[in-house]
C-alpha cells in the first residue's frame, strides 16, 4: 500500500516505455523451465517415427514384426491401424473456392509424397529403444515419379498428387481497377512501353528452414477427464479446434499447453502430423506419450517458409513517377496445403505496392503443389517476399534514370503530410513519416561519404567494391480485423482477449490468449498493467498459452500480440477500473462522480481521501461490504477485434564490400530507423530488431533448403544450411521515429516481424549496387561468393550467369501468363 | 539423435588400446576427441559395437622438442596446438591453421591426431601437415612405423592407419623462422573450407611450401606454385604466376558452395595472397 503511494508521489516513472529487462529471461535462458521435453509423466511412453526416404511413392508393404519384437517395445502401429482416429491435417485458409488440394492425413497408409514423411511410428519404453526398433520397420516402396522444381511442377509435367489431375493448386488475384481503388494495370503498362519506362524483373525467394532453437515436441497425457497435450506450438487454441474437429473427440475433453516454447518464427504455427499421431497413439493405448523430433527430423518435415518466383513488371512515366505494378507470383506448397498454404503469399498481396503511390495495381498468384516438404508463414509471411520484390525493382528503376536509388523513392513515396493515406490497395495506411525516418538513417549511415567513397573505389578499378543498398519498407501487421479475414476466406477470426483477476492480496493475474514463444509478453503486458491499474510490476503475473486458463485466444504471430492482444489487455484493465470504481466509492462514502483514478488509487476529489485498487480488491474479495445491487467481483475481461492494421515503416541501409576476384561478400555498416509508432519497452524492441534485422540478412546471404533431383533435401543439417552466428554479423545502429499509431490506444506498431522484412533486400541491393558498373542487375538469394563471382565474369564468357538470375519474360515464360487461371 | 548402443572402453595405455583393438577388430572405432565421431554415431551412419576412448593414455598429450624436429602426440588438442610455444616457433603454420578449425568449444575437445586420422579433405590440418612434410608414427601389433605424409592420406576419409592400428604422434620437421598463413575461405565462420590454403616460405621468398584443402579426394601439395616461388620476389606482381599454377592437377568437388571451376579460381586467388602474407608482405 506505502509502496503504491510512493510510486503515486514519484509518478514520473511509468512503466511503459521503460527498458526493463525481460523477467522471463531467467528460467528460458538457464533452461531451468518447462520446455516441453523436460516434461516427464509416470508411465510415460516414447515415440520414434519411421520416415519416407522417398519424395513420391507408393507404399506396398510394411513389416513391422521384427520391431515389434525388439526390446521394450510397446506398439508399431501404420496409417492402416491408425486409420479414421488420427484425425485430418487443416487447411485454414482455401484461397478460392476451386483450390485443389490433397487430403492430409497425419500418416498416410497407401503412398507418400515427400522425403520425410511418417510411415510408421514405434512406441517403447525409452526414446533410445524407439528409435532402435523404428530402424528395423521395413517398408517396402515403389517409387514414382516425383514433381520437384516448382516451374515445372506448375506446368503439371509430373503429378505430385495423381489423383488431383493438377498441382496447380489455386490463384488468387487482386486487380485495383476491379476492386475499384485505383487503374488498369494493363493500360497502364502499355501506356508506358510508350515512351515511358517499364522494369521487368523476375526474382527468386528460395526456400527457406525456420530452424527455430527448440526441437519441436509433444506429450499428451490420456489418463485425466481431459486429454492434455504440451506441445512447443505457437498456437494452443488453434490446435485443440483442430484435434476437435478433425478427430471426434470434444472440444470440453482437450485442453492443450504451450509451456515454454523455444522460437517459432511461424515455423510452430501449424498443426503437425507429429502432434496428431501423438494424440491418436495415447489415446489408443491410454498412456502418456512423448515425442521429440531430433534436429534432422525438424530440417525435414516442419514446415519450410518463402519459395516463390516473383515476376514483376513495374510502369513508370519517363521521369521515374511509378504508375503501375504487375506481380505475377508462382509459389510452391510442397505436398500439402499447410495450415495457412496459399495464404502465406496472400499476405503479401498488399504491400508490394508498399510506400509508392501507384495507380494501378495487379497482384496474382499460383500455387504449386510439388513433393517436398510443405511450406508456410515465416517470419513476415508475405511481406517480406513483396518487400523484397518491390525494393528491388526501385532500386533498377533508379539505375535505370540513372539516379540515387532514394532520389527514386522520395519522388514516389507518400508524403507526410498525407497521411492517413488510401492506398492503391485500398488500405488505409494510419500514419508515418518516411521523410524523417530516411533522413535519420542517411545520417546514421554516413550515407554521403560512402557514396564518395564508392565513386572513388570505382574510379580506381579496386579489388573490392562498396555498394550502398536502401530498402524503405513498409508492412501491414496486427492480424487482423475478422471481417477482413473473412472477406478473404480465412476460416478464423482475428480477434484477441485478454482478462484480468484481482487477487485477494492485491496481485494481479493477467490471462492473455496471445501466447508468447520468446517475444517477451510477460514483460511488456505487466508495464501496460501496471501503468494502467498502477500496481508494482513486480505484482503482474502474465499467464497464457494453457487453453484451460487462457481459454479463448488466437495465439501469436503476424506481429500481433502487443497491437491485438495488448489492446485487449488495456480494455480489460479498464474495465477492472470501472467495475472497482462503484466499490471504492462505497466503501469511501462518496460519490461515484467525485472519484477519481489514478497512479492506482481512487482519491475523492478536493480531499485527501482514497484507498489504491489493490485494497478495493481486497475488500472485494472479503465482500463484507459493498453496494446493492452490483457483484462483489471486479475482474473483468475483453475480446478486442482490431478495427484495421497499422504499418510500421522503416528506412534500411546497408553497406557491403564486395572482393571481386572471389565474390565474398562483407558486411561493412548497417543501420536502421524503424517507425514502431509507441516504443513499449526500447531493449525488446531493439532485440526484436537486430534478431529480425540478421533472420533478413540470413536469407539475403547464406540460407537456402536445396534438394536434389530425386527429392532429397541436400541441406539437412546445420553444416548445409547455413545459419549466421555473431561471429558473422556486425553490430547494427538503430533508431525510431514515431508515429504512433491510430487504430489502437497503445499508439504501438507491430516489430516482431519488420527487421526481417526490411532487411534482405537492402543487402542485396547493396551487393548488386557495387557490381552494378561491370554489368550486374541482379544475383540471386542467398548470394553466395560463388553467385556473386558468377554475375560479375558473365560478360567475360567463360563463366556464364546461372539462367535462374536473369529476367526471362518470353511470352511462354513460366509464371500465370500461359495459362488461363482464375487469376488472369 | 540417439546412437545406437556400444560398449565403452577407456584403455590407460597405448599397448592395452591396442588389445582392444585387436579383440574386437573391425567392431571397435577409435575415439579421439569424438568431434567427428560422435555426430557420426549420433546420426547412425555409423555403429560401432565398441568405442575405445583414448582420451585416458596420457602419454599421447603434449608436444615435445625433438631434435630437428617437433613430436605432436595424436590426442593434443587443437586448443594447445595453436597455443603453444614451440609450435608457433618451429612451425607457424600449424598454429595458424588449428586456430581456424571450427570454433573455441571444438578446438578444446577436437584433437591433431583425430583430424588427421579422419582425413576429411575439408579438415584444416591436413594440408599444413602436408606442406610440412610431416611423419606419421603408427602402432600396430607388430610394433611402431613410420609414414611420410605423401603416403599417409589415401582417399577421402582413408588413411595409411590399418584397422589394427593407432596414429599415435606426429612429427614435424622443424621450419624454424618461416613465416607463415593459413588461409580459409568460408561462407560463415566455423565452416569448414569451401578451399583454404596453407603456405609457409622462408624469407621473402627463397623457398616456399604451399599445401591445397578441399581441392580434391586428399590434401594437396602446390607442387608447380612452390617451385616458381623459389627466389622470386614477395609482390603481388613476384607471386602473380605462380599462384596461376596452384590448382594444377588439382580435382576439387562440386557441392553446394561452390562448382570445381570455382575452387579452382579461388585456388589460384588464394594462394597469391596466402603467400603473400607468409611472407608478411
Ligand atoms: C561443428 C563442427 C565443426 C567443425 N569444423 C571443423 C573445421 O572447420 N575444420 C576442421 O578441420 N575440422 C572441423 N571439425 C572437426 C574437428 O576438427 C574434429 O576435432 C576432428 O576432425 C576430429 O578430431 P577428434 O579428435 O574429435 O576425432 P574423433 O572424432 O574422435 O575421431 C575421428 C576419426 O578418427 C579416428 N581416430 C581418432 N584418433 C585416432 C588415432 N589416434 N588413431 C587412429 N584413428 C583415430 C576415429 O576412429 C574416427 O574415425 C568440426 C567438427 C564439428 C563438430
Amino acid at each position: 500500500m506505502t509502496a503504491t503511494q510512493d510510486r503515486a508521489a514519484g509518478e514520473a516513472q511509468k512503466e511503459i516505455g521503460r527498458d526493463r529487462r525481460r523477467k522471463e529471461d531467467q528460467r528460458l535462458i538457464t533452461g531451468r523451465t518447462r520446455w516441453t521435453d523436460n516434461i516427464t509423466l509416470p508411465g510415460m511412453l516414447h515415440l520414434a517415427m519411421v520416415r519416407s526416404p522417398f519424395a513420391h511413392a507408393t507404399i506396398t508393404s510394411i513389416d513391422v514384426e521384427a520391431a515389434k519384437s525388439s526390446r521394450n517395445v510397446v506398439a508399431v502401429l501404420t496409417g492402416t491401424d491408425l486409420a479414421d482416429t488420427q484425425g485430418v491435417i487443416i487447411n485454414a485458409w482455401p484461397i478460392s473456392p476451386e483450390q485443389v488440394s490433397p487430403t492430409h492425413l497425419p500418416m498416410p497408409a497407401d503412398r507418400v509424397s515427400f522425403a520425410g514423411e511418417i510411415v510408421a511410428v514405434v512406441v517403447a519404453r525409452t526414446p533410445a529403444e524407439a528409435r532402435d526398433a523404428a530402424e528395423l520397420v521395413d517398408v517396402e516402396y515403389d517409387v514414382l515419379p516425383a514433381a520437384l522444381d516448382l516451374k515445372e511442377a506448375a506446368t503439371d509435367a509430373v503429378l505430385a498428387h495423381p489423383d488431383l489431375g493438377t498441382n496447380r493448386s489455386a490463384t488468387w488475384q487482386f486487380d485495383s481497377a476491379q476492386a475499384g481503388t485505383g487503374g488498369d494495370v494493363e493500360e497502364t503498362i502499355a501506356k508506358a512501353r510508350d515512351g515511358g519506362i517499364v522494369i521487368e524483373r523476375e526474382y527468386r525467394q528460395q526456400r527457406l528452414i525456420p530452424a527455430f532453437m527448440e526441437p519441436r515436441s509433444t506429450v499428451v497425457d490420456p489418463t485425466g477427464e481431459q486429454l492434455t497435450m504440451w506441445s512447443a506450438t505457437q498456437i494452443p487454441h488453434v490446435l485443440r479446434f483442430a484435434l476437435a474437429a478433425t478427430t471426434g473427440v470434444s472440444e470440453s475433453k482437450i485442453r492443450v499447453i504451450a509451456p515454454d516454447v523455444g522460437g517459432g518464427f511461424g515455423g510452430k504455427l501449424q498443426t503437425t502430423p507429429e502432434e496428431f499421431i501423438t494424440f491418436a497413439v495415447a489415446r489408443r493405448l491410454g498412456k502418456p506419450i512423448k515425442y521429440t523430433e531430433t534436429r534432422s527430423e525438424s530440417f525435414l518435415a516442419c514446415h519450410h517458409g518463402r519459395d516463390q518466383w516473383q515476376k514483376i513488371t513495374l510502369a513508370a512515366e519517363a521521369d521515374g513517377t511509378v504508375t503501375g505494378l504487375k506481380v505475377e507470383l508462382l509459389t510452391d506448397l510442397g505436398s500439402y496445403n499447410a495450415l495457412l498454404g496459399g495464404g502465406t503469399p496472400v499476405l503479401g498481396a498488399f504491400m508490394f505496392n508498399a510506400i509508392y503511390k501507384f495507380k494501378a495495381y495487379q497482384f496474382n498468384v499460383q500455387t504449386v503443389l510439388t513433393n517436398k516438404t510443405w511450406t508456410d508463414a515465416y517470419r513476415g509471411a508475405g511481406r517480406p517476399e513483396a518487400t523484397f520484390a518491390i525494393e528491388r525493382t526501385m532500386d533498377e528503376l533508379a539505375a535505370e534514370l540513372g539516379v540515387d536509388p532514394l532520389e527514386i523513392r522520395e519522388k514516389n513515396w507518400i508524403r507526410h503530410d498525407e497521411f492517413p493515406f488510401t492506398s492503391v490497395c485500398g488500405l488505409t495506411y494510419d500514419s508515418g513519416n518516411y521523410e524523417a525516418a530516411t533522413a535519420r538513417a542517411k545520417e546514421m549511415l554516413g550515407y554521403d561519404a560512402l557514396r564518395a567513397e564508392q565513386q572513388r573505389r570505382r574510379e580506381a578499378g579496386d579489388r573490392v567494391q562498396l555498394g550502398i543498398g536502401v530498402s524503405t519498407f513498409t508492412e501491414m501487421c496486427g492480424l487482423a480485423p475478422s471481417r477482413v479475414l473473412g472477406s478473404l476466406d480465412y476460416g478464423a477470426g482475428g480477434w484477441e482477449h485478454a482478462s484480468v483477476r484481482m487477487l485477494a492480496t492485491g496481485k494481479v493475474e493477467l490471462v492473455t490468449g496471445a501466447s508468447a514463444h520468446g517475444q517477451g509478453h510477460e514483460t511488456v503486458f505487466s508495464q501496460i498493467v501496471a501503468d494502467r491499474l498502477g500496481v508494482p510490476f513486480e505484482d503482474v503475473e502474465v499467464l497464457h498459452g494453457d487453453t484451460q486458463v487462457a481459454h479463448k485466444g488466437m495465439d501469436t504471430y503476424g506481429s500481433r500480440s502487443l497491437v491485438v492482444g495488448g489492446e485487449a489487455v488495456v480494455r480489460a484493465a479498464e474495465k477492472v477500473i470501472e467495475k472497482a470504481k462503484p466499490i471504492a466509492a462505497h466503501l469511501l462514502e462518496a460519490n461515484v462522480d467525485d472519484l477519481e483514478f489514478a497512479a492506482g488509487r481512487f482519491g475523492v476529489r478536493g480531499t485527501d481521501q482514497g484507498m489504491t485498487i489493490q485494497e478495493v480488491a481486497l475488500a472485494t474479495f472479503a465482500a463484507h461490504d459493498y453496494p446493492e445491487g452490483i457483484e462483489p467481483y471486479i475482474d473483468a475481461e475483453s475480446t478486442y477485434d482490431p478495427v484495421d492494421f497499422n504499418y510500421p515503416h522503416g528506412t534500411h541501409l546497408c553497406a557491403m564490400e564486395v572482393d571481386t576476384e572471389t565474390g565474398a561478400v562483407k558486411m561493412r555498416k548497417y543501420t536502421c530507423c524503424d517507425d514502431i509508432g509507441n516504443v513499449m519497452n526500447p531493449l525488446i524492441v531493439a532485440g526484436q530488431v537486430h534478431g529480425g534485422v540478421t533472420q533478413g540478412i540470413a536469407q539475403a546471404l547464406w540460407e537456402e533448403a536445396v534438394y536434389d533431383d530425386n527429392g532429397t533435401l541436400v541441406s539437412g543439417s546445420f553444416v548445409d544450411y547455413l545459419l549466421p552466428t555473431s561471429a558473422d554479423t556486425i553490430s547494427y545502429d538503430t533508431d525510431h521515429t514515431t508515429s504512433p499509431s491510430t487504430t489502437n490506444s497503445l499508439g504501438a506498431k507491430g516489430v516482431g516481424e519488420a527487421g526481417t522484412i526490411a532487411s534482405t533486400p537492402a543487402v542485396v541491393n547493396a551487393v548488386v549496387d557495387a557490381v552494378r558498373h561491370l554489368g550486374v542487375n541482379d544475383i540471386q538469394m542467398p548470394c553466395t561468393p560463388e553467385r556473386v563471382w558468377r554475375a560479375i565474369h558473365a560478360h567475360d564468357g567463360d563463366a556464364p550467369t546461372p539462367a535462374d538470375a536473369m529476367p526471362h519474360f518470353e511470352a511462354d515464360a513460366l509464371n500465370q501468363d500461359p495459362t488461363d487461371g482464375a487469376g488472369q | 539423435m540417439i546412437p545406437v548402443q556400444f560398449d565403452y572402453l577407456a584403455p590407460t595405455s597405448v599397448e592395452e588400446a591396442l588389445a582392444a583393438l585387436g579383440e574386437h577388430g573391425d567392431d571397435a572405432k577409435i575415439m579421439a576427441g569424438g568431434q567427428s565421431l560422435l555426430p557420426v554415431l549420433r546420426m547412425r551412419l555409423n555403429a560401432p559395437e565398441v568405442v575405445i576412448d583414448l582420451g585416458g593414455i596420457s602419454s599421447l598429450r603434449g608436444i615435445r622438442d625433438d631434435g630437428d624436429a617437433l613430436v605432436i602426440g595424436a590426442m593434443t588438442t587443437h586448443h594447445d596446438v595453436r597455443d603453444d610455444s614451440l609450435v608457433k616457433e618451429h612451425a607457424l603454420l600449424l598454429s595458424k591453421a588449428a586456430a581456424e578449425v571450427a570454433d573455441s568449444q571444438i578446438r578444446h575437445r577436437g584433437t591433431f591426431g583425430g583430424a588427421l586420422a579422419h582425413a576429411d579433405p575439408a579438415g584444416d590440418l591436413g594440408a599444413p601437415a602436408l606442406a610440412l612434410g610431416a611423419q606419421f608414427v603408427i602402432a600396430g601389433p607388430g610394433g611402431t612405423r613410420t609414414v611420410e605424409a605423401a603416403d599417409f592420406f589415401v582417399d577421402l576419409f582413408e588413411t595409411a592407419i590399418g584397422d589394427d592400428e593407432i596414429l599415435v604422434e606426429v612429427r614435424i620437421p622443424k621450419h624454424t623462422g618461416w613465416g607463415a598463413h593459413y588461409e580459409k575461405f568460408v561462407r560463415v565462420a566455423h565452416q569448414w573450407p569451401i578451399v583454404a590454403i596453407a603456405a609457409t616460405v622462408k624469407g621473402s621468398i627463397d623457398e616456399a611450401r604451399v599445401g591445397l584443402t578441399n581441392m580434391g579426394s586428399t590434401p594437396l601439395r602446390a607442387t608447380a606454385t612452390e617451385q616458381a616461388l623459389a627466389g622470386a620476389s614477395a609482390t603481388e606482381d613476384g607471386v602473380r604466376e605462380a599462384a596461376q599454377l596452384a590448382a594444377e592437377g588439382t580435382n576439387p568437388p562440386s557441392d553446394l558452395n561452390g562448382a570445381a571451376d570455382y575452387r579452382q579460381h579461388l585456388a589460384r586467388v588464394l594462394t597469391g595472397r596466402a603467400v603473400l602474407k607468409a611472407a608478411g608482405a
